[in-house]
């Protein structure tokens, strides 16, 4: 957390508050209204998009605790969406279990599953780790499609609504409510998290291993327990799909899931809840968006049309690579910019001296 | 006997396409310590090239066989140029990732240009069967292991021999050192490229000839990984004993075990090799403890 010119704390509670200045207050209220605002404007459409960029805010916040802030990558996204998903959703289907319980179990057992694919990280660094989280996504891909006693194999599984208070939950409007909080509550915890003793634990493994061991953080452990709390939000987001869906199948959790979070993270910015967030919305929107333009310009030019769904696959590619290039901590440093420049507007600093710090 | 002696053959085939294909990946991994996850589109890349070049434009195969490989060149050094040079030095996760939306990128523009559909070619490498003994083999198929073998062993000699490999080693010893002694490390880089996608372009070629042109090949990209961590990461003799095993692994487990586990074993084998040994039958050891 960087400091700020002009701020000044006068008690310790405003200097450790998650948003001591007046002017994050005021946009988190301006949020918090376009968020109350919006199921009663939107068409069932955009509020579709809402949820579905609130569950993957969830798994996106999931994977950066584990990718971002502890250094650990992993191509294993999928396989944990997929153990969430068909627990929360066998569960309730073959026992019955209430939905809420059912979610808590498969965040449980996610986060178990996600332990034990971390334990190559006391051997494995980087790439090679990159690799073996890439066979334990292969192997549960499989097991997904061939363990037909459990999984019902290539057929869908159909998993009965979650009810509250004689209240469908997964119609769009409904599940609007509880995407948003479960996204907004599990924002809350990440960043409280990165305030705590095991987050600043994370993130020095991630700087540098070494001398995290020798200032006494048990690395290993720690690892683990990066595993474990990133595979509970990542089950959590896969038990969401499950319920808001009412089916799971295995074609929403390949390695090409793993692959479009590891995007919304690089885009959105590595360690950055912030980032997850913007990350999860745009790679969301992205498709959606060029659907929109295709039929846009589908009398026009029906020709360019029908090159969209390729166009959809190379634009995700090049947006990935051009954050990369230009911008490697994502929306969320340019968000940054934008706030900074404004900080001080209008009475900035010379040109190119105003982000001395 | 016979069914034993076919499955071989059509492991080891399969084998050499991985090995070629495997060949690509430890070369650029050697020079730029860039692991690159799109390998398998730059074989998509060679089967729809040699496509374009003998079906749409009518040359002649040997004629085909070089435009498609200076093309699939062509395009790599582009990449190197374009995309990996101002990232050198990055993270990995950021190196993964570049790869990754590269071959987002390829698989896009080659559906774009030439449709999702399946097509074929007529086979240049003789389609007929071979019959030895009591087994009836594809000519083909035999045929593409001594290519293979002499290509991979072209790399092999150009590592041990040419200027610019022993350039190359020189730089996956001490990046430092080699540039101190006047080592172009973009010349490299690039050389590093062009080799690999030559080499899965002729990978390409090949498959083009057995299996048709279709997107599906680029699926044979993520079977590079298991070939490459059981061979060793930065070893061509690796790439081509690892695609052995595991082209030969498959085609059995998938024959005499079923259920689909010849999807899954490769990966198996990864993981257990990850444990034990992962710097791979024949990898540099480095030791690296965590």
């Amino acid at each position: 957390m960087s400091m700020e010119c002009g701020v000044f704390h006068t008690r310790y509670e405003s200097d450790m508050g998650l948003r001591p200045r007046p002017a994050q207050r005021i946009r988190l209220a301006v949020l918090a209204l376009f968020v109350l605002v919006f199921p009663f404007v939107a068409s069932t459409y955009w509020l579709d998009l809402a949820n579905q960029v609130a569950i993957a805010t969830v798994g996106a916040i999931g994977l950066n605790i584990l990718v971002g802030y502890t250094g650990q990558i992993s191509l294993g996204q999928g396989a944990f969406m997929a153990i969430g998903a068909y627990t929360a959703g066998l569960l309730t289907l073959n026992f019955g279990v209430p939905w809420g319980a059912s979610v808590f179990c498969a965040c449980i057992l996610t986060a178990v599953a996600g332990t034990f694919f971390g334990l190559p990280s006391l051997r494995l660094k980087g790439l090679y780790l990159a690799i073996a989280t890439l066979a334990a996504q292969e192997i549960v891909e499989w097991a997904m499609t061939h363990w037909t006693t459990v999984t019902g194999g290539t057929e869908a599984i159909v998993v009965p609504a979650p009810r509250l208070f004689g209240l469908r939950l997964n119609t769009t409007f409904n599940f609007y409510w509880l995407a948003v909080l479960t996204a907004a509550g599990t924002a809350l915890f990440a960043a409280n998290l990165f305030r705590s003793r095991i987050g600043r634990a994370f993130e020095a493994v991630r700087d540098q291993d070494i001398a995290a061991s020798v200032i006494g953080v048990d690395v290993f452990r720690t690892k683990l327990l990066a595993f474990a709390t990133s595979s509970f939000f990542v089950g959590l987001a896969g038990a969401m799909i499950a319920f808001y869906r009412n089916i799971v199948t295995w074609e929403r959790f390949t390695l090409n899931t793993s692959i479009v979070y590891l995007a919304m993270i690089i885009v959105g910015g590595l360690g950055s809840i912030r980032g997850s967030f913007l990350g999860a919305a745009l790679i969301t929107l992205l498709p959606a968006l060029i659907t929109n333009l295709g039929r846009a310009i589908q009398d026009t030019a029906p020709q360019a049309a029908s090159l969209l769904p390729y166009a959809q696959q190379a634009v995700f590619g090049i947006v990935i690579i051009l954050f990369l290039i230009f911008e490697p901590r994502g929306l969320s440093k340019l968000w940054e910019n934008v706030k900074d420049y404004f900080h001080v507007w209008p009475f900035a600093y010379r040109r190119g001296e105003s982000r001395a710090n | 006997m016979d069914i034993f002696l076919q499955l071989t053959v059509s492991g080891l085939s399969t084998g050499m396409i991985y090995a070629l294909a495997a060949a690509g990946f430890v070369v650029i991994y050697k020079a730029s310590d860039v692991i690159n996850f799109a390998q398998g589109d730059l074989l998509l890349l060679g089967t729809y090239l040699i496509f374009f070049a003998v079906a749409q434009t009518g040359l002649p195969w040997s004629l085909g066989v070089l435009v498609t490989v200076l093309l699939a060149v062509a395009v790599a050094l582009a990449i190197e140029r374009l995309v990996l040079r101002p990232l050198v030095g990055e993270p990995i996760i950021s190196m993964i990732m570049v790869t990754i939306g590269l071959s987002s990128v390829l698989r896009g523009a080659i559906n774009a240009i030439w449709g999702p559909n399946p097509r074929a070619f007529e086979s240049f490498l003789p389609a007929g069967d071979l019959v030895i003994g009591p087994a009836v083999l594809s000519a083909a198929r035999v045929l593409s292991i001594p290519i293979a073998l002499a290509v991979l062993a072209g790399l092999g000699l150009f590592f041990r021999y040419t200027r610019d490999g022993i350039a190359m080693r020189a730089i996956a010893d001490d990046q430092q050192a080699a540039l101190s002694m006047g080592i172009s490390i973009p010349r490299v880089f690039g050389v590093a490229w062009g080799l690999a996608a030559a080499s899965a372009a002729i990978g390409g070629i090949m498959l083009g000839n057995i299996v048709g042109v279709s997107p599906n090949v680029a699926a044979i990209g993520l079977r590079v990984f298991p070939v490459v961590i059981l061979g060793g990461l930065d070893s061509i003799k690796g790439a081509v004993v690892g695609g052995a095993i595991i082209g030969l692994l498959e085609v059995y487990v998938g024959f005499y075990v079923g259920h689909g586990l010849n999807l899954v074993v490769p990966y198996l084998v990864l993981i257990m090799v990850l444990m034990v040994r992962p710097y791979g039958l024949f990898g540099k050891e480095i030791i690296e403890r965590v």
